[in-house]
């Protein structure tokens, strides 16, 4: 289902009580792969599935976890770790990116609204 | 006090390396400084520059702390190239006319790139290797290439020295087919020799670039459409390109210099003394541009010096250029190359010590004096692990036996060296082993980043960083500093300390642990290592309420993650010994999923491909059939290789294969700090391999000897002996003692050969423990272990039977049906493989999996 809000192009996904915290899943938002974490303070996080190290999409199955105070997923593959609130690539494992990849991930906005979980993908930050 | 006004002709690294030591030097404001650089942008390092084909932006690239740029006395002005100099009235004049004054000048004006006169060499598609614009340039050319072209692109390097391969580099990563062509009689010749220039070749060769020697480009043709066509060589032969690189020197901008009169150097350069001076007691010359001691250098590291000694005797010092170290190392296509000190054996009466294994691609050279003690220099090819602790003992008494530095590591003890605090260690910053000994004792840097904070070691090219971090841990040692083992920012503790901590309390979940002792939500170090020691004190199943976040997704899904995100399958084969039903349901799935089959080097077969909605189907058939799973995802027990013992062979003493068995059946599924393999011999001819596993069981006529901590991997080690001709019951106990001991007091990810060796008082401590009971745990241990013996319950038969962690395993949240869209094979030897990048973009030849027949 797809919603238009304003401008604003934002497609419903789930609801929270399909997600696990801590636990990621992947969602498909008008053909793009999103990966997208209910952390235990109960904020849902949605950022790119592709994870840039390794060209996979699987960011969705990563450890979620901070550093500081920033809550943080970590890629299952290479274990590079990332910001969920900017995408910000913290720790590169010394590595670099694949060819014409961006080291940090794609952070997009989530809505929540009566127990569901919508997706923003123009309104990436 | 006035304020003196220094010019910097040229914005690159010495001119950054100048301008930030001089503010941080120059603490009384006694000079303003103002660079004129000809690029539009702030300084970036060049040495870095191949990176921007790896993602890297030219902001990545960036110098130093920006913030020097906004220094009230530092004036960066891009876009300004400088005409002229007027060295009488002490004046620059910049490109449109404009003139500036200085107090001092100093030129810093590097190098071009050069290319020999070759006709051709301005058609479109031919480029320089030098600045951040020429690699924009060269890429923005292959992308649109390969668009029109609607093929890989053919490209060449002329020039197969240091800078030539890296550009070789660049083409592959972007996707070109390349070839090398190098005048001279083998590649990098001015560092490596001719040996070494084989092993090199050749080990470039194997990774798809095409290296072609002693030939001369004599011109480049345009195509049809006026685009760089071909090159034609002096020997007739021709060959047909897309782009092309120059990579065939570099030569000194001295033209400034030139033109104000200023003395050059035979070969260019504007000629300095060793204080950096020029003729003219207000004008300077550092990095490339100058011509010091005879010569220009074309290497990062002698040009900082350069900076460092211009800023100190503007500042009243009195320090002198000490000569070049043109050591090299580099990682070229991933392939490691060193040379350093007197490479050629140049030295009367030098001796040369080679070894070469042409099977691996392995060069190494050492050159000493006649009488075989002091090093001078040497090369490496194929691995240069040894040449972070070799350079800095250039010119000393070689220390150990100077074949542990030729053969591979681990074939003979390598020496420990204790290196002069004078040794240079790192080369790009100038850093002493004492100043790194400095940093630990009288600045307190505890931790690596302090050290490379402090010191600016290991914060260039990085190859010092080994030999920085042992000299570091060495000095902490000595001084009885701890070196932190806390697990990470959220645990202070060790994992064995946190094992106990848990045993003692009796806690059970994540979140009881992280209250009493930890901080913050966990992360991925410590959550899987705390699953891990609950997975070991419970045996609870390793998706337990809650247990699914905190698992690597290797356990959280029960299966390896391949490189595009696909998952294999691995069921056990306890001992390797299979029913033939077994064989062919193995063989049937693969058929069906279209899987990838192979024997894996544990005795049991491996099927990679599945995708996360596969697993349970595929699990469901195996677990129907009584496999179970192998744990090849897990830090727990993986195979018990077997050979085939006293049943058939004509030697075999005891019945390795069922001991083999019985020992696979007795610690499957135990979860430990790393994996755990296991080896089981019939005879002493030991065809299991048995000493090169964690525990090694050899059969003798009087019953079994035990071995362990053996380890393959990177560092390999053989299993010790532990116990002799010991009977079946014995073996058990043994084992699992050992292994439970193991598990309490290892470190995270520490297998049994380096825990065993950093064990206080070794394994001979350990046989007290574990066959003495000096510490009175034993009993606690066995009844451990057999509560992990009688709780076993394979994991995957618990998952199909338990819907709601079935869920776990769908591709979509919203669209459970469709399988994910970006995976894409290749046929190969009848079975299939991911797709690399430049197959997917060719496009036809891909077989998406989701079209493969699959019947679930
Ligand atoms: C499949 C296999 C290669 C093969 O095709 O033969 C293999 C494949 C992998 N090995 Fe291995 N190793 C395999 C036998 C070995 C062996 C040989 C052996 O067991 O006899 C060794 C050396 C012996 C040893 O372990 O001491 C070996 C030493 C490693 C190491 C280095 C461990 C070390 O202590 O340094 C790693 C890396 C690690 O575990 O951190 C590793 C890691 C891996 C991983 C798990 C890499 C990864 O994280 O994705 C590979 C995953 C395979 C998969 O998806 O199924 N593999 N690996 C072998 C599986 C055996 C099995 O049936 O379970
Ligand atoms: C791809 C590549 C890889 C390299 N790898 C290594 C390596 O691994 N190790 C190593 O030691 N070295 C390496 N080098 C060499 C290293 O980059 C140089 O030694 C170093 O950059 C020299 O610094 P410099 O400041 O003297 O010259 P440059 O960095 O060349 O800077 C000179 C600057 O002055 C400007 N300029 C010139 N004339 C004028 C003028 N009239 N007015 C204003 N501005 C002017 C130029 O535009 C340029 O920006 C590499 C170089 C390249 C290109
Ligand atoms: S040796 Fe390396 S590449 Fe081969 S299976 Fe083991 S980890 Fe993978
Ligand atoms: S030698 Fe290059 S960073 Fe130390």
């Amino acid at each position: 289902m797809t919603l238009v809000e304003g401008s604003i192009t934002t497609t419903r996904v789930c609801a929270v009580a399909d997600l696990t915290p801590e636990l990621g899943v992947a969602a498909l938002v008008a053909g793009e792969q999103v990966a997208v974490f209910l952390l235990a303070d109960g904020s849902v996080h949605a950022v790119q599935n592709l994870d840039p190290f390794s060209g996979a999409y699987v960011m969705s199955r990563g450890i979620t976890g901070s550093r500081g105070d920033v809550p943080t997923i970590a890629s299952p593959l290479y274990k590079q770790v990332f910001s969920l609130l900017d995408g910000a690539c913290l720790v590169t494992m010394d590595k670099d990116p694949k060819p014409g990849l961006a080291p940090d991930l794609a952070v997009h906005r989530v809505r929540l609204d009566n127990g569901e979980v919508f997706i923003d993908l123009a309104g990436s930050v | 006090m006035t304020t003196e006004h220094i010019v910097v002709v040229g914005g690159g690294m010495v001119a950054h390396r100048f301008t930030e030591a001089l503010r941080a030097r120059d603490t009384g404001g006694r000079y303003s400084v103002e660079v004129l650089a000809e690029e539009p942008r702030a300084p970036y390092d060049r040495v870095a520059l191949t990176s921007y084909f790896t993602g890297r932006t030219p902001e990545d690239l960036q110098l130093g702390d920006p913030a020097l740029w906004d220094d009230p006395l530092v004036t960066l002005r891009r876009d300004s190239g400088a005409t002229a100099v007027d060295r009488a009235r002490r004046v620059v004049t910049v490109e449109g006319g404009r003139e500036v004054a200085y107090d001092h000048l100093v030129l810093a004006t590097g190098s071009y790139a050069w290319a020999p006169p070759t006709p051709g060499a301005d058609l479109p598609g031919v480029f320089m290797y030098r600045t951040v614009d020429d690699v924009a340039a060269l890429r923005g050319w292959v992308e649109e290439r390969r668009e029109a072209l609607g093929r890989p692109v053919r490209g060449a390097v002329i020039g197969g020295g240091l800078l030539g391969l890296e550009a070789a580099g660049a083409l592959q990563g972007l996707g070109c087919v390349s070839t090398v062509i190098q005048f001279s009689d083998r590649l990098m010749n001015l560092q490596v020799d001719e040996g070494g220039g084989e092993a090199l070749k050749r080990l470039i060769e194997k990774l798809g670039v095409t290296v072609r020697v002693k030939t001369a480009t004599t011109a480049i043709r345009a195509d049809k459409d006026g685009h760089v066509g071909s090159l034609i060589f002096a020997d007739g032969g021709e060959q047909l390109v897309d782009v092309v690189v120059f990579a065939t020197g570099v030569r000194p901008r001295d033209e400034l210099g030139a033109a104000a009169g200023l003395e050059l150097g035979a070969r260019g350069g504007v000629v300095v003394d060793d204080t950096c001076l020029t003729a003219d007691p207000a004008v300077t010359a550092i990095g490339e541009v100058a011509c010091i001691q005879g010569a220009c250098i074309g290497l990062i590291a002698p040009g900082n010096t350069m900076a460092e000694i211009a800023v100190d005797r503007l500042l009243g010092g009195a320090s002198t250029f000490p000569g070049a170290d043109t050591a090299t190392k580099l990682k070229l296509l991933g392939v490691d190359v060193a040379s350093f000190g007197d490479a050629f054996a140049t030295t009367p009466g030098a001796l040369e010590m080679v070894y070469a294994d042409p099977v691996n691609g392995v060069y190494k050279k050492l050159v000493l004096t006649d009488d075989a003690t002091t090093l001078l220099g040497g090369v490496l090819v194929g691995d240069a692990s040894a040449y972070a602790s070799l350079r800095p003992q250039v010119g000393a008494r070689l220390q150990g036996d100077p074949a542990g530095w030729l053969l591979p590591e681990g074939a003979i003890e390598r020496p420990n060296v204790e290196l002069p605090d004078e040794a240079g260690v790192c080369s790009c910053n100038n850093v002493s082993a004492g100043a790194i000994r400095d940093s630990v004792n009288h600045d307190g840097c505890t931790d690596l980043g302090a050290v490379k904070a402090c010191t600016k070691a290991g914060t260039s090219c990085g190859s010092c960083l080994p030999l920085v971090k042992k000299i570091m841990a060495t000095e902490l040692e000595k001084s009885g500093i701890e070196v932190s083992n806390a697990l990470c920012e959220h645990v202070e503790m060790s994992r064995a300390q946190l094992f106990d901590a848990v045993r003692v309390a009796e806690l059970t979940t994540f979140s009881e642990i992280m209250d009493r002792f930890g901080t913050g939500r966990g992360c991925d170090i410590c959550k899987p290592a705390i699953a891990s020691i609950l997975a070991s004190l419970y045996n609870q199943h390793v998706l337990a309420e809650g247990r699914a976040a905190l698992q690597d997704t290797n356990d959280r899904v029960m299966a390896n993650m391949q490189k595009d995100g696909t998952y294999s399958v691995v069921p056990r084969v306890p001992g390797g010994e299979i029913l033939p039903e077994h064989l062919i349901l193995i063989g049937q799935i693969a058929q069906d999923y279209g899987l990838y089959t192979k024997i894996t080097g544990g005795q049991r077969i491996d099927m990679f491909g599945a995708r996360l909605d596969q697993l349970p189907g595929i699990w469901k058939r195996l677990v129907d059939a009584g496999m179970e799973s192998g744990q090849a995802y897990g830090k727990s027990l993986r195979t018990v290789k077997s050979c085939v013992g006293s049943d058939w062979c004509r030697y075999g003493v005891q019945d390795s294969v069922g001991l083999a068995i019985a020992l696979e059946l007795r610690y499957r599924g135990l979860r430990s700090p790393h994996k755990l393999k296991f080896g089981v011999s019939g005879c002493a001819r030991e065809c299991a391999e048995a000493r090169g596993k964690d525990v090694g069981v050899i059969a003798t006529d009087k019953g079994w000897n035990i071995y362990v901590g053996g380890n393959g991997g990177f560092t390999p080690v053989h299993a010790q002996l532990l116990v002799e001709d010991v009977d079946d019951e014995a073996v058990f106990r043994i084992i699992d003692r050992y292994l439970m001991f193991y598990i309490r007091t290892a470190d995270r990810l520490q297998r049994t050969a380096p825990w065993q060796q950093e064990y206080e008082g070794g394994l001979d401590a350990i046989r007290k423990v574990v066959v003495d009971d000096s510490l009175g745990i034993c009993a606690d241990l066995d009844a451990h272990m057999a509560r992990h013996v009688d709780t076993y319950e394979d994991e995957w038969k618990a998952v199909l039977n338990d819907p709601e962690r079935l869920k776990q395993f769908t591709s979509f949240v919203n669209a459970p049906d469709q399988p994910d869209p970006s995976l894409a094979y290749v046929e190969q030897r009848g079975q299939r493989r991911p797709a690399t990048p430049q197959e997917r973009e060719a496009g036809p030849v891909l077989i998406a999996s989701t079209t493969l027949e699959v019947r679930s």
